[in-house]
């Protein structure tokens, strides 16, 4: 059984169906990566998984509780990062961590947890002096004080600079190391692309890809450059033996593997055409693309019905 | 035990580093109580102004940490999602609502500890104090105000409900039957007071600390009903996010 089980979840306010017959699990020592736009559902399920809101229908199972009755039996053992505050201003980094770690009561000393989000120099600072970055770590640090099995960690890198994100990556690269199934939700490809062992992709309340990244990536080969604007594609064509579609103002693809004879006519004739090479990828997708790929191919038939 | 202790510690922290919620509860009071007893500024219908006051700001006092500090602490919980937070830890919501009235007990004590010793310098000298039936009054006040306080915190957001409070405070204070006595207030108002907690509870406290109440059986059951109906209506309609 899957640390966390969602099955069928569907979730509305009012007449607005945020979720909507949405699967997936998540299992212990991985990091899934809800990904997608705002307003896409992640926040809403996370917090049906959390405990905090019902949903209208379908059954979600958390370490094998139902979160929505048994939200105090989960809580010893659930690690929650909400979107948001959560810490009351006038607050003190060191102790809302020893606060945090007595209410959890399992046994996570406070000035290690400190020194571990890399907030030890900001032991006496309250919550609204602390920067974005900084109020994430915190968040991060009572979400730790529950040694938790499972973790919900909503948008954690928004707001954080670079070198907070790359602390924030650790951390919860180490909660999957040390057997955690850690949920995070963000809208972030880079950071799902960095962090997650295995991608749920949500559009508009619905899952629109899951799996690992290996598979999202896989069967989508393409060689994608930017040249000079409006090519000849008819020429292009008739030189490589492949079309190529114009998909930006100077950039194209060819659905195509990156093999090196396509490669070679390619550069070749942009050569003899006098064409600038100004940017060229070739191989498996990068998320980002995956995401653009699948977000596309649900807009296009609402497009044609519109026309 | 230790997850009760550990929250009683953090709610007594944000009322500590917010300074405004110390003049509230406690300078605004002693103010109160040192300037009106030696400006004879108010008709207390007493020979010393203090015998009417100090049972009077006691009940200010009560008013204000139960539902004023504790409403508008709570309001800015809701609105800063810590209350939402504290939900999915083990602490639980019996044990918060504990902790918060423990903490408002101690509050109290404090101001009790400053407020009592200063009437008694002033020149206070209750005959024949009632005090066992004064903390029975308070304990009620407690409860009823701590209603109302958590009402407005349940429903409103942070600046509103502060300022709502704030203002309720205020209106309790002048026409509500605490520092002004009920027989200089306007015919109709008087009737009004004496049917809201805040002029009940003083009307027990002045007549458990030495003077005779207005209307002393009266106004002990007003003061009940509040503090009965009062929480009961706060944990009915009261949101945690």
């Amino acid at each position: 059984m899957a640390a966390v089980e969602v099955n069928g979840l569907t979730v509305r306010y009012g007449d607005v169906l945020a979720v909507d017959d949405v699967s997936f699990t998540a299992d212990a020592g991985k990091v899934t990566a809800v990904l997608g736009p705002n307003g896409a559902g992640k926040t809403s399920t996370i917090e049906v998984c959390e405990g905090f809101r019902s949903s209208a229908a379908g059954e979600v199972r958390v370490l094998d509780l139902d979160p929505a009755n048994e939200q105090r039996a989960l809580s010893t053992r659930m690690g929650v990062m909400l979107q948001q505050g959560g810490v009351y201003p006038s607050a003190r980094v060191g102790a809302t961590a020893r606060h945090y770690c007595a209410l959890y009561n399992r046994g996570v000393d406070a000035h290690e947890l400190v020194d571990r989000v890399g907030l030890g120099a900001r032991r006496g600072a309250t919550w609204r002096r602390l920067s974005g970055g900084e109020q994430q770590r915190l968040s991060l640090a009572l979400a730790l004080a529950a040694r938790p099995e499972v973790a919900f960690l909503d948008e954690p890198t928004s707001g954080v600079d670079v070198n907070g994100r790359s602390t924030i990556r650790e951390i919860v690269r180490g909660l999957a190391a040390d057997g955690c199934a850690v949920v995070l939700a963000t809208h972030e490809l880079d950071e799902a692309e960095r962090v997650a062992d295995r991608v749920v992709i949500f559009d508009r309340g619905r899952i629109v890809a899951d799996g690992t990244l290996a598979e999202l990536r896989r069967g989508h080969d393409e060689i994608r450059f930017r040249s000079a604007p409006r090519l000849d594609l008819a020429a292009l064509a008739a030189a490589i033996g492949m079309i190529a579609a114009q998909v930006g103002p100077d950039e194209y693809v060819v659905d195509a593997p990156p093999h090196p004879k396509l490669l070679s006519a390619l550069t070749a004739w942009l050569a003899e055409q006098g064409h600038p090479l100004v940017d060229l990828r070739a191989g498996e997708q990068r998320l980002e693309d995956v995401f653009r790929r699948l977000t596309a191919e649900r807009d296009a038939p609402r497009e044609r019905r519109a026309r | 035990m230790s997850r009760l202790r550990a929250q009683v510690a953090a709610e007594i922290d944000v009322v500590r580093r917010n300074g405004e919620q110390l003049l509230l509860t406690l300078g605004i009071p002693l103010m109160m109580l040192v300037f009106l007893s030696t400006v004879d500024l108010l008709p207390t219908g007493t020979e010393e102004p203090i015998d009417f006051l100090a049972p009077s700001v006691l009940a200010l006092a009560v008013m204000s940490t139960s539902m004023v500090s504790l409403g508008i602490a709570t309001g800015f919980e809701r609105s800063y999602h810590v209350l939402k937070r504290l939900g999915a830890t083990p602490l639980g919501r019996p044990r918060l609502v504990a902790a918060k009235m423990i903490t408002v007990t101690l509050i109290e004590l404090a101001q009790f500890a400053v407020l009592v010793p200063v009437a008694y310098l002033l020149g206070w000298s209750p005959s024949s104090p009632a005090w066992p039936a004064a903390v029975v009054a308070v304990l009620l006040g407690t409860a009823a105000f701590a209603g109302i306080g958590l009402v407005f915190a349940g429903r409103l957001r942070g600046e509103v409900n502060l300022a709502a409070l704030n203002g309720l405070y205020l209106a309790l204070l002048l026409a509500g039957g605490i520092v002004v006595p009920f027989a200089e207030l306007p015919r109709p108002l008087r009737a009004v007071a004496h049917v809201l907690p805040s002029g009940a509870l003083a009307d027990v406290l002045r007549d458990s600390l030495g003077l005779v109440g207005t209307r002393p059986g009266a106004s002990w059951l007003v003061l009940a009903a509040w503090a009965l109906a009062a929480p009961v209506v706060a944990a009915r309609t009261f949101r945690w996010d």
